[in-house]
């Protein structure tokens, strides 16, 4: 059952980032991404990670890509415009290199050096005590630091945004 | 069965796809949501590492990937906008004027 679902999920996922990269219209690519997202999600849930799970549905389905659409409408882009390529020599050797990439990666997979020490979260823990109230008390104890850089970060990315795109100050 | 080099294959496979679409495609916008689809793909396999190691580090560390990229994905659609206001495009072959 996991592992069908496993697999049309995946299928999901590659065909849909497929067709983002060679859509024409940005507006059905970023909706293309937004399934890729959704079916993430599916294999967040799949491997246990609930919250992560919800989180990428609201931030990057709900919150990230809704922003990228508002954009791509605001400009009005032209779809043509496109097609005047300066490096019209470019896509061969991009889909030739992005194969040996994922050949690089996959013999690294293969190599069995990706291996670790084993924590002490199993499965059985992790349901007992429930995933979300694990990762909060984990982000108020050991990742109390990086957690308050996180909040500056992000208001420091608010005032820069709205700096950026204000027309005059 | 589904083993950790499913999740890594998947994860490889999103990720060369991220790359191969920021070198094909000439839209800044396209380029952009490749590059989030890149930073999704590494998540994955985050995930899939905390999962199959027991441990709860990766699903932290996704957590604040997902911060960056929202707080990246806000600045680098201002630029956008901004640069759009200057040049009336998006495509990147225009935007060379930092080239030299």
């Amino acid at each position: 059952m996991e592992a069908y679902l496993f697999y049309i999920v995946a299928t999901i996922a590659v065909i849909t980032g497929v067709y983002l990269i060679f859509e024409r219209n940005p507006v059905f690519s970023a909706l293309f991404l937004i399934q890729t997202m959704v079916c993430i999600a599916v294999l967040y849930i799949l491997l246990e990670a609930q919250f992560i799970a919800a989180v990428q549905i609201i931030v990057y389905a709900g919150a990230i890509m809704v922003l990228f659409l508002f954009v791509i409408m605001l400009l009005n882009l032209n779809i043509k415009e496109e097609s005047k390529n300066a490096l019209p020599f470019q896509r061969i050797p991009a889909v030739v290199m992005g194969i040996v990439l994922f050949a690089a990666i996959c013999m690294i997979i293969k190599s069995k050096l990706l291996q670790g020490k084993h924590g002490e979260y199993t499965t059985a823990y992790v349901n007992s005590v429930g995933n979300t109230k694990l990762i909060g008390n984990l982000l108020f104890t050991d990742y109390l630091l990086p957690f308050e850089i996180t909040s500056i970060l992000l208001f420091v990315a608010a005032i820069g945004a709205i700096m950026l795109a204000k027309r005059k100050l | 069965m589904i083993t950790i080099t499913h999740y890594l294959v998947l994860s490889a496979i999103l990720f060369t796809l991220g790359v191969v679409g920021v070198l094909v495609r000439r839209n800044a916008i396209i380029i952009f949501m490749c590059i989030e689809l890149m930073l999704n793909a590494v998540n994955l396999s985050f995930v899939a590492f905390a999962h199959y190691l027991n441990s709860m580090q990766g699903q932290l560390f996704v957590f604040f990937t997902m911060t960056v990229a929202a707080a990246e994905a806000a600045v680098g659609l201002a630029i956008i906008v901004a640069v759009f206001r200057n040049k009336e495009t998006v495509n990147i072959d225009d935007i060379n004027i930092m080239k030299w």
